[in-house]
């Protein structure tokens, strides 16, 4: 946000205050006339203006400042029994809002004061102040020449009637402004953009959170009554009651969608101070710190973001306090010495990942071990027990902090504990995970617990489960005879051939410990390819029912601790159905590991049977070169004609299934010359998340199977590791990071077509 | 001063200070959670708001109530979360003063696992006083 838009954003939230309080105004003088209950009222009146007064000074509009100071000043008086009111106090009050009232209209529509006579006003006021009976004196609003109000500004506006003697005087009073200043000002800045907008009024109206809280319920039963209603509808032939029933369908539907976005809020309205939450830290500590940010955009339940505010914070400054080293420390480990937070947070699975990361020492297991021993948190044999990543979370437990030194930053043994029970409060989860480069990582899932999904309903042994859809990436139904050939058995595991890429199937029912229900055979098998953790795994169902729109409510804290459930939902018949956690069930049937957790070498833990380290890779060739893929990366294989490919910001792109699909050159990325060529080219597709490229190759050659495929990492920042494939060394490119890094690099693509 | 809600559990009489009772409802449809403890008897649907049951019988390590439970559901705040306790029948609302209140003799206390710390007397009866703080605590 430039500084231009937030000033304009300034001018007007006090636009909009200001019209409200005059209309307030407004009503209260009246009510004050009439002879209401004076005191309250008047303190009321005065605040009012006061506020208005010292915004108008603040943001250089001193006519509009000259005016309610005038007016504060009666004001004054009025509230401290000085003087009483009377018919012309009344009258000349009034006039003043009404010249408030045109001065703010004209900051509306031009951005600036642009006219008007104010000074009479101004005197008139002053005089009843200091309790002299005066003629009415005309509101002039009539635009005077500009010339005029350049003599009348710098004089500051003190009035004539009681030169010499300050309105105030003998009234000693803090609240009491002295007369306005007399030095030369500057003139008020004339907005280099014109506000030109509807009336503040009608542009904006404020709701009571507490409103939209109950909107929000209403809508998440309304949407269960309308689930009941259409299960009811299918049994009904009645063409005018099924229209009826439509109709109720669809405006359901807009209500629910319409009152979710006006709880919407982007996650950056919280980051705004961070930066210099960071940055103050940063100097107290004696470090050198930067802040990085993405994914600002991302946008949580207003609840949610409130509930994060305090959890992200401490986190923060946990990372700058215990993570990032001292300079010369960093130096002398060859780091730069100034370190980077990062702060990032994005949609993943339904839920919104926040990730606070640094470049620091990172966590030191043992150093946790031991405290954990010394502080009673853990036995010492239950410390045997716990594997590194177990051990990490140990910094989540009360009462825990292993910073040698207490500082004034954190190390009190308070904050990531106070993280933990208020994330999981609003049913997230909070994880410690090691960062790249040797750092920490603490991963915030957070769920959008008021939201309504679309989930798909599965039946498991006679019991219904909802899915939501974000995790689902395809629906497969195999008859018996591909189930012959497409599902192979290896020591008691089962794998599915998904277009040559193995992935690991679990059966629901078994993961449940479901009693099994005796299936007709010839039924074939669904499974439903789901993704965790940028991994794939087949859930095997009995029945697919259903996608059904539901409300995710909360489990009670007793089920708390069951990781496979994300919260349970009321189906149209009034039953109560689980709603899966589809990573929760994974890591339940260990076919994502926390040891897969991304390129996290530190915290590594046996890999169970179904991970052998077994890697499907593809084979293609360019410019002559082998490279190969491993084929989880590959989303699809595709030919695409020519005529296909489109530039956009001198890169060539595609349009791959209504999405801007990048595409680089193999040859380029390896860099080579990139042959002209004709014909349909080969495109190698990885398609996750928001993130997509096509790699552009010459020929596919082969998918093999390599066992214990040893692999060298590449240099930092590389996107290729070196492989021994079929006895030969090759390159292995790393397809995701390729399409994470936003395809920027490669994209020198030499010449083209 | 203060009124019990009473119920029965295998034989046994007990109660539970009325002023945590929201409701009283007969057996309702459960939705049975996998991997659940068994203590977990399910979920039930409290007009939209959806409610853990927790088997009482099984809190208290009592054999599984054959024909002789009728899985009435009674509904206790505590805190600001919302349990079932299924329990075999209901019985009166009785009226009790605070000197019928009686700790718990150890013999009993261990028996009922913690979750009785009270004993009220009445003429010719015994009332076991559950603390619904302490299951609900249990169960985390």
């Amino acid at each position: 946000m430039d500084q231009q838009d937030e000033t304009d954003e300034i001018v007007q939230e006090f636009l909009t205050e200001s019209f409200e309080g005059l209309d307030q105004l407004d009503r209260e003088l009246v009510e004050l006339e009439e002879g209401g209950e004076p005191t309250a009222r008047l303190a009321s009146i005065f605040r009012t203006i006061h506020s208005m007064k010292g915004t108008a000074g603040f943001l250089g509009y001193e006519r509009l400042e000259k005016v309610a100071h005038a007016g504060e000043t009666l004001l004054a008086k009025l509230r401290d029994g000085k003087l009483s009111l009377n018919k012309p106090i009344a009258d000349a009050l009034l006039r003043m809002v009404d010249a408030v009232r045109d001065l703010l209209t004209q900051v509306q529509e031009s951005g600036a004061e642009t006219g008007g006579d104010f000074q009479p006003l101004v005197e008139q006021l002053l005089a009843l102040a200091d309790g002299q009976a005066v003629a009415d004196a005309p509101a002039a609003m009539k635009p005077v020449k500009p010339e005029l109000m350049e003599e009348l500004v710098p004089e500051g506006l003190v009035p004539r009637a009681s030169a010499g003697a300050p309105p105030t005087s003998g009234v000693p009073r803090a609240e009491a402004p002295k007369p306005p200043p007399v030095e030369p000002r500057e003139p008020p800045p004339a907005p280099q953009k014109a506000v030109r907008s509807a009336p503040a009024v009608e542009a904006s109206v404020r709701v009571d959170v507490g409103l939209l809280d109950r909107l929000m319920n209403l809508v998440g039963e309304l949407v269960l009554a309308r689930n009941q209603l259409l299960t009811f509808a299918t049994g009904a032939d009645d063409p005018s009651f099924l229209a009826a029933t439509q109709a109720i369908n669809h405006i359901t539907s807009e209500l629910q969608e319409g009152i979710m976005k006006t709880r919407m809020q982007p996650i950056g309205s919280i980051w705004g101070r961070l930066p210099r939450v960071v940055r103050d830290l940063a100097s107290e500590l004696g470090k050198q710190i930067k802040l990085d940010t993405s994914g600002a955009e991302t946008e949580l339940d207003r609840t949610i973001i409130e509930a994060i505010r305090d959890p992200l914070t401490h986190i923060l400054r946990n990372a700058a306090d215990h993570g990032v080293e001292m300079p010369d420390e960093r130096v002398a480990k060859g780091k730069p010495s100034q370190g980077t937070i990062r702060l990032r947070a994005y949609h993943e699975s339904g839920k919104v990942n926040v990730e606070v990361s640094d470049d620091g020492a990172g966590i030191n297991v043992e150093r946790i071990r031991q405290r954990a021993i010394e502080r009673g948190i853990i036995t010492r044999d239950a410390a045997k027990l716990m594997n590194e990543s177990k051990l990490a979370s140990l910094i989540f437990e009360p009462g825990f902090s292993t910073a040698a030194q207490v500082t004034n930053v954190s190390g009190r043994g308070v904050g990531m504990d106070v993280v933990k029970t208020n994330i999981e409060r609003i049913g997230g989860r909070a994880e410690v995970l090691p960062g790249e480069g040797g750092g920490t990582s603490v991963r915030l899932k957070i769920p959008l617990t008021l939201a309504i999904v679309s989930a798909l309903i599965v039946n498991v042994s006679n019991q219904r489960f909802a899915i939501p859809q974000v995790n689902l990436v395809e629906l497969v139904w195999l008859d018996p005879t591909q189930m012959a050939t497409q599902v192979d058995e290896v020591r008691g595991e089962y794998l599915y051939r998904l277009r040559g890429n193995l992935i690991p199937l679990v059966h629901l029912g078994r993961v449940l410990n479901l009693p099994s229900v005796e299936r007709d055979p010839s039924l074939g098998m669904h499974i439903l390819v789901l993704q965790a953790d940028g991994r794939r795994f087949g859930l095997v169902v009995d029945d697919v029912l259903d996608n059904e729109e539901i409300v995710v409510k909360p489990l009670g804290p007793e089920l708390k601790s069951l990781r496979v459930y994300a919260g349970a939902t009321i189906r149209g018949d009034g039953r109560v159905a689980l709603i899966l956690d589809v990573l929760g069930l994974a890591h339940e049937a260990h076919v994502v590991l926390e040891s897969q957790l991304r390129g996290r070498d530190a915290l590594r833990r046996t890999t169970g049977p179904t991970t052998a380290a077994r890697e499907s890779v593809l084979l293609c060739r360019s410019a002559e070169e082998r490279v190969a893929i491993p084929l989880r990366m590959v989303t699809r294989l595709e030919e695409i004609d020519l005529s296909a490919v489109e530039r956009a910001a001198g890169a060539e792109v595609v349009q791959y299934h209504g999405e801007i699909m990048p595409l680089v050159r193999l040859a380029s990325l390896l860099g080579k010359d990139v042959a002209a060529n004709h014909g349909p080219i080969q495109v190698v597709v990885y398609a996750e998340n928001e993130h997509s490229v096509g790699l552009v190759v010459d020929e596919v050659e082969d998918i093999i199977d390599e066992e214990g495929m040893s692999v060298r990492k590449g240099k930092p920042g590389s996107l290729f590791d070196s492989a021994v494939v079929k006895g030969k060394v090759t390159d292995l490119l790393d397809l995701r990071a390729l399409a994470d890094s936003g395809v920027e690099t490669p994209f020198a693509a030499v010449g083209s077509f | 001063m203060g009124q019990l809600c009473t119920f029965y559990l295998d034989g046994s009489r007990f109660c539970i200070d009325v002023a945590m009772v929201q409701e009283v409802l007969k057996p309702q449809p459960m939705t049975e959670v996998p991997l659940a403890s068994g203590r977990i008897q399910g979920l039930i649907n409290l007009r939209g708001r959806i409610v853990s049951a927790i088997n009482l019988r099984k809190c208290f390590g009592m054999n599984p109530g054959g024909s002789e439970s009728r899985d009435m559901n009674v509904v206790v705040r505590v805190g600001e979360s919302v349990v079932s306790l299924i329990v075999d029948q209901i019985g009166d609302v009785v009226e009790v003063d605070e000197e019928q209140f009686e700790r718990v003799p150890d013999t009993l206390n261990a028996k009922f696992c913690d979750l009785v710390q009270q004993i009220c007397k009445l003429p010719n009866d015994l009332l076991l006083v559950l603390d619904p703080s302490r299951v609900v605590a249990g169960m985390e």
